[in-house]
């Protein structure tokens, strides 16, 4: 299969990182690449093969429902572009 | 001081206990070497004056009669793992200015077991690379070059920096991670031993995410001892991780008995790849003959998926980083660019602060899991994850270890293939099955190439088996006999 520009600009988007018009038919031509050289998994019949998400087959563990950890919204904001008060500022989502 | 930085971990273990050499000594050569390797650029961060505290810490801990297992032992470590109050940026742009808050399980294991800290060593981006050819930090240089050639040649990739402080001797050993094969091909390509344990062995928490079901961290160290006692500090149950494998954690360095008589050695005949150079070829007929004269039996064997991981990998190993790298967000650490509205803030942050193999991955990823392609991308690419599991399960039961070559090259120069991601991927076409099946794996430097670099061989063992790993691999280090060293050409004077 390979992606045209306008795909490569909906991924993107979907991705949410910012690419420029002129980098787009280059990237279409990349990812193309990449996509047709994966494409030769089809060669192999898998219609009753489960899939195989994680090589670790164990349910996950369960533990008591208690809080184990909190108190440090200063640790947690500590890093933040933009920490005001205690809480992440962002630009402004609702008019 | 020069003589201090040729010791391993074991034999300074044992000077240290006698109480001939200090912590203190010890980490001052270190310091002093990985000054004068600054133009390999093998670390992001040095910490000379953390360094020198903390085996002052060390030489008194001692004084006291306690000693950990790698007491006043000076370390690296990969910048993939979080350090806290120390700057983390996994090679990236997009973790400017980030100083975590927490210590990561495996580095708190070994400050637990008295390691000392050297600084954070350099690597590709989020660990998507295979030559160190794309940190924002700047690419490494390999402490080899070819004999009578100045050119300068990758590290190999993502644990580039970790190799390349190891091989340099300015770290007695290093901690690394492997997605694909990030600690076992930079450690071929450096003449070191890198090893990348059961997934589920080194807990992942406070490790930087690339891709969650793949991601193993291990160490590179100069000898196969030395790895098992590294490895023995790093691993162990975390219940913080839910993956981490509740399972007893063995002596690994005693399992260098030096014995496999009566092992069954598996070669695969599918790791014979079309325009490979015949010395890799002639390295693994070696390693055959060295691991038959020990008196192990050699079985040929078939893994028929094989030439089905690396593209499956592409589909998963993106996916998973697509996911995991959607946190970059330019609202809780790292950088952020202005933008009009919240969508642009966060379209150009991500623009600006992810290079072009982390772009690439993750439109590739998120392009694999968007709605119309899920079933014919990610769901193919697990079920063949599933045939490539069950082609190791099939063989171990006749095998006791596998036995091949660790890369299908050695080092190359910068540039020879950073236009062309497929023939970058392919690099790590023998290292990428153990991932996807998550089992236990280990490069040991067993040679040189016609031009004087190193080339290793790989062992895989069964999941939770490290001890024959390191048993066999023991018994290839000893016979190879790989004593060769790079010429120390960064070092004044010489």
């Amino acid at each position: 299969m390979s992606v045209d520009k306008a795909t490569v600009a909906r991924i993107a988007h979907l991705a949410r990182i910012g690419v420029r018009e002129e980098e787009l038919e280059p990237l279409a031509v990349e990812l193309s690449g990449i996509l047709q050289w994966i494409e030769q998994l089809n060669e192999v019949n898998t219609d009753d093969v489960p899939p195989m998400a994680s090589v670790h087959d164990k349910a996950l563990r369960w533990r008591d429902d208690v809080i184990t950890d909190g108190g440090k919204q200063g640790d947690i904001v500590a890093n933040a572009p933009d920490g005001q008060n205690g809480f992440f500022a962002v630009p402004k989502v609702i008019e | 001081m020069s003589d201090l930085t040729d010791l391993s971990i074991a034999q300074a273990r044992d000077l240290l206990a006698k109480g001939e050499l200090s912590s203190r000594e010890l980490t001052t050569g270190h310091v002093d070497a990985m000054a004068e390797a600054s133009v390999l650029n093998a670390m992001i961060t040095e910490m000379s004056d953390v360094a020198l505290a903390m085996a002052d810490a060390s030489d008194s801990r001692r004084a006291t009669g306690t000693a950990g297992a790698l007491e006043g032992i000076p370390l690296a470590i990969k910048d993939l793992f979080c350090t806290k109050g120390t700057l983390t940026t996994a090679g990236s742009h997009i973790l400017d200015g980030f100083k975590p808050p927490y210590e990561s399980t495996v580095s708190d294991n070994l400050w637990q077991a008295g390691a000392v800290m050297l600084g954070k060593t350099n690597m590709d981006e989020f660990a998507m690379g295979s030559s160190n050819e794309t940190s924002y930090y700047g690419p490494v240089q390999n402490p080899w070059r070819r004999d009578g050639d100045n050119q300068a040649l990758v590290p190999g990739g993502s644990s580039g920096g970790s190799a390349a402080a190891v091989a340099g001797r300015f770290a007695m050993a290093a901690t690394a991670t492997d997605t694909g094969g990030s600690i076992r091909q930079p450690a071929a390509f450096t003449g070191t031993v890198g090893c990348k344990p059961t997934y589920g062995r080194c807990s992942r928490w406070g490790v930087v995410a690339f891709a969650s079901s793949l991601d193993q961290a291990g160490p590179i160290t100069r000898d196969v001892r030395d790895n098992a006692i590294m490895l023995g500090a790093m691993a162990g149950y975390d219940p913080k991780d839910s993956t981490s494998a509740d399972v007893p954690l063995p002596d690994f360095e005693a399992a260098l008995s030096g014995d496999i008589r009566g092992l069954n050695i598996g070669v695969p005949k599918e790791y014979v790849l079309d325009g490979m150079p015949g010395e890799i070829e002639t390295l693994w007929q070696q390693g055959i003959g060295w691991l038959k004269d020990a008196g192990a039996e050699i079985i040929d064997i078939s893994l028929p998926h094989t030439k089905y991981a690396l593209p499956a990998y592409y589909i998963v190993a993106p996916a998973e980083a697509s996911s995991n790298l959607a946190r970059y967000d330019g609202v809780r650490f790292g950088l952020r660019e202005s933008g009009e509205d919240l969508t642009e803030m966060y379209e150009n942050t991500r623009a600006a602060g992810f290079g072009a193999e982390v772009r690439r991955r993750v439109l590739i990823g998120t392009y694999v899991l968007s709605a119309g392609y899920y079933d014919a991308y990610y769901l193919k690419a697990q079920k063949i994850r599933r045939l490539i599991a069950q082609d190791f399960q099939e063989v171990y039961e006749d095998v006791d270890a596998i036995l091949t070559p660790s890369a299908p090259s050695a080092a190359f120069p910068f540039g020879d293939k950073s236009d062309d991601p497929i023939a970058m991927y392919l690099n790590d076409v023998f290292t990428v099955p153990a991932n996807l099946a998550g089992l236990p794996g280990i490069s040991v430097p067993a040679g040189l190439s016609g031009d004087g670099l190193p080339l290793g061989l790989q062992i895989l063992a069964p999941a939770f088996d490290e001890e024959t790993m390191f048993r066999v691999a023991g018994v290839v280090e000893e016979a190879a006999a790989f004593t060769a060293q790079p010429a120390q050409w960064w070092r004044s004077g010489q």
